[in-house]
């Protein structure tokens, strides 16, 4: 089956990035597609390269990056919630004159369409947080 | 319908509004904090007959509340997760 989630908390935060991932692995590997990841508000957080989490700690983002990597699952980070929160790529660097960019690879960064169409071609939608 | 509640229902008013909605044909996961609404002798114990209530395990045993599940409430994992979420055409996470 094809699945979509939605993540609206941010790594660290709570726990709803965990359970997402949780839920996208165990998903995975049970023979489902996962057509989108899409990051919303402060989930736009878990997209970024520049977190050193202490080493005997989970490293959210590196670990969604590691599972889109194995599984080529679409990482969609919100545009206007990334803008906000300082979730930036290089498009979004040069749009509004920033000097970095941190998005973690893996992720992308793109509009709400993303979110609408990810409810349209798959065939459930699990939202997470918030 | 699946119904997803992950706050506590001392915290919010979350698992109470789900079951004042959920039909009698339903399945109510706690998961997070959600799951201590699964517990036996609470204030809102009493709401958990109107229909089957699921609570993730992992989260269960993550706040030691194994022992105090009230009866009829199952445990899944993951993987029972998943299996909910596919066998329920609608999802409502309550969040």
């Amino acid at each position: 089956m094809k699945l979509s989630i939605q993540v609206n908390e941010g790594p660290y935060q709570h726990q709803c990035s965990d359970s997402a991932y949780n839920f996208t692995k165990a998903a995975l590997e049970k023979g489902h597609e996962i057509f989108r990841v899409f990051f919303y508000h402060d989930g736009v957080n878990n997209g970024t390269r520049l977190a050193s989490p202490p080493q005997d700690d989970r490293n959210v983002q590196q670990r969604w990056s590691d599972l889109a990597k194995e599984h080529e699952v679409d990482l969609v980070i919100c545009v206007a919630a990334a803008q906000r929160r300082g979730i930036v790529d290089d498009g979004e660097a040069e749009r509004n004159g920033k000097d970095a960019t941190n998005i973690m690879d893996g992720f992308r960064i793109s509009g709400l369409g993303q979110l609408i169409e990810a409810g349209i071609q798959s065939d459930r939608l699990v939202v997470f947080g918030g | 319908m699946l119904h997803i509640v992950n706050k506590s229902p001392f915290e919010r008013d979350a698992f109470t509004s789900c079951m004042a909605h959920a039909a009698a044909d339903s399945t109510v996961l706690l998961i997070e904090d959600g799951v201590f609404a699964a517990m036996k002798g609470s204030t809102v114990a009493d709401q958990l007959s109107k229909t089957k209530v699921v609570a993730l395990q992992s989260d269960v045993a993550a706040r030691g509340i194994e022992a105090n599940l009230a009866d009829g409430v199952e445990m899944v994992d993951y993987a029972g997760f998943v299996d909910l979420v596919t066998d329920n055409e609608k999802i409502q996470s309550w969040v």
